[in-house]
């Protein structure tokens, strides 16, 4: 019971640092946007180097969903709905919650164990020394490229999952093309869109910041950075999903 | 002495770790233009020391005045401001790995600066030159040994032409030939670029030959002060068995421990 207490006021903790740490790297932010040209390079490393397996899960999640959601759809006779059944189901839920589970697992281990063998290896303090705010410098960058790739994985991650979805719909179980795409224009609102949107825009938050803030704050040995990597991936996982549950409720 | 002002005067500091005292009371002037030398047993806070001369960490009560300004009432606006007149050479080169070697040099220009190309070229090259490694200038930090990473850090920190430079542990593990190298280079760059040098070292002999002054911490305070011909002729027990490398003596060779009987006889902790 003591114990529970304890490591209930760690974590709310934990939490007051991590939101006085974004409001530092907010501040610096637009500053940042001056040097786009450091942000850009972390929209490489943080997007570009994930679309293979953002593109990969994509496409075998569409495919699953076509498959599962044509089994489901044949008992009440209307096949028809997998095109609208699979994008709903992409676009307000499936493609953010996925693409950020898959972001922190491939991109959010990198920053983390990058920054803490900065912070390790004294770079960061170099830095400082050399009168330059590591946070300002690398921080920033590197939370704001994960922040503005994330959505677009995101999109990127439901436009393969359609696909997907329609392969396996349309090209094998043979449900008709026209209804397939018509029902889907017909009742995706853009509502729903908007939803997914939102869903990426705050995962992306979440996940960039969890990711800077563990390997920033890394213990500056080889097992404290190991740590930081874990801890990472796990803190992100439960946050995307427990965000996940009050943005659906919000937005009903 | 002389009446130019000290560049670093610490007077009457304390600092404290988790409540274990690191110094007490201690006082030190070290003179502009000479290349100084701090050494130390091990645990004796040389590098704290130089965390407290570069505002890394603030003392818990005295005074420490680095350039003029007064680290105990600085803000950071200040201190990044008197770091730029600062160039630190970390144990390990502290070298950004996601640059190249000539970035490396150039990064503190490209931050502070608003020069066009190609006068950072020149600048760059031009350190680079000194330390001789123009020809490294491409390379990856990862494909340098570890003195060559040292003589880049050392390029990197002389870039904005500091008036301290400081170099922590510069010999640790360096081969012969690289040692002779940075020392060389220590006592060129402080004269020819009319600097003040602060070098953290236990390598006793190869600092004598260049230090002008040597402080001697031990037990959180200064021990000995003065040349390095003047610390050979100390009479003091903890300068004698540094200097000489003794095992045992003032600091002693045992970490406090429990009797050493008592404990060997002790029956087994679990019972």
């Amino acid at each position: 019971m003591r114990d529970a207490w304890q490591s209930m006021i760690e974590t709310l903790e934990t939490l007051g640092r991590e939101v006085r740490f974004l409001i530092r790297l907010l501040i610096l932010t637009p500053a940042a946007f001056l040097r786009f040209n450091l942000i850009s390079a972390q929209i490489y490393n943080a997007g570009a180097l994930s679309l293979v397996i953002i593109m990969l899960s994509g496409m075998f999640v569409g495919m699953v969903l076509g498959l599962q959601g044509y089994q489901l759809l044949r008992r009440f006779g209307s096949e028809e709905a997998l095109g609208s059944a699979a994008a709903i189901g992409l676009v307000k839920e499936l493609a953010p919650v996925m693409t950020a589970l898959l972001f922190a697992g491939r991109a959010g281990t990198a920053l983390a164990s990058e920054l803490g063998l900065m912070r390790a290896t004294d770079q960061l303090t170099a830095m400082e020394m050399m009168a330059v705010d590591p946070v300002k410098r690398v921080v920033v960058p590197r939370f704001l490229g994960g922040v503005i790739a994330m959505p677009l994985l995101s999109a990127i991650f439901a436009a393969i999952g359609i696909y997907g979805a329609q392969l396996v719909g349309v090209q094998i179980m043979r449900v008709d093309s026209g209804s397939f795409w018509s029902q889907m224009r017909a009742s995706v609102a853009l509502s729903d869109i908007n939803e997914g949107i939102v869903k990426s825009c705050i995962f992306g938050v979440a996940c960039s910041l969890i990711a800077v803030y563990e390997g920033y704050h890394a213990s500056p040995t080889a097992e404290g950075v190991g740590r930081a990597t874990t801890r990472t991936v796990v803190t992100s996982a439960v946050v995307i999903l427990f965000l996940d549950y009050l943005l659906t409720a919000a937005f009903l | 002495m002389n009446n130019i002002a000290p560049i670093v005067d610490i007077r009457d500091l304390n600092y404290a770790v988790g409540g274990r005292p690191i110094f007490n009371n201690l006082n030190m002037k070290f003179e502009r233009g000479k290349v100084i030398a701090v050494m130390g047993p091990s645990g004796t806070g040389k590098t704290t020391l130089l965390r407290l001369i570069t505002g890394q960490v603030t003392a818990s009560s005295g005074f420490i005045e680095v350039a003029g300004e007064n680290l105990m009432t600085l803000r950071r606006r200040g201190l990044y401001a008197l770091r730029r007149r600062m160039g630190m050479l970390f144990q390990n080169g502290a070298l950004l790995t996601d640059l190249s070697v000539f970035e490396n040099v150039a990064f503190p220009l490209r931050e502070h600066t608003d020069l066009p190309e190609r006068l950072i070229r020149l600048l760059v090259l031009t350190k680079l030159e000194a330390v001789g490694l123009r020809g490294a200038a491409e390379l990856a930090p990862a494909e340098l040994s570890g003195g060559m990473g040292r003589r880049v850090a050392l390029a990197r920190a002389m870039v904005m032409d500091p008036d301290i430079l400081i170099y922590d542990e510069p010999f640790a593990g360096l081969d012969p030939i690289s040692l002779g190298v940075i020392l060389r280079l220590i006592r060129r760059l402080n004269d020819a670029l009319r600097i003040t040098s602060i070098v953290v070292s236990h390598d006793v002999q190869e600092i004598a030959t260049v230090a002008d002054h040597v402080f001697l911490l031990s037990g959180g305070g200064v021990a000995a002060s003065g040349t390095p011909q003047e610390l050979r002729n100390n009479p003091s027990e903890v300068v004698k068995q540094f200097v000489g490398g003794l095992a045992d003596g003032p600091v002693p060779f045992h970490y406090p421990a429990a009797n050493y009987f008592e404990q060997l006889l002790a029956r087994d902790r679990a019972d």
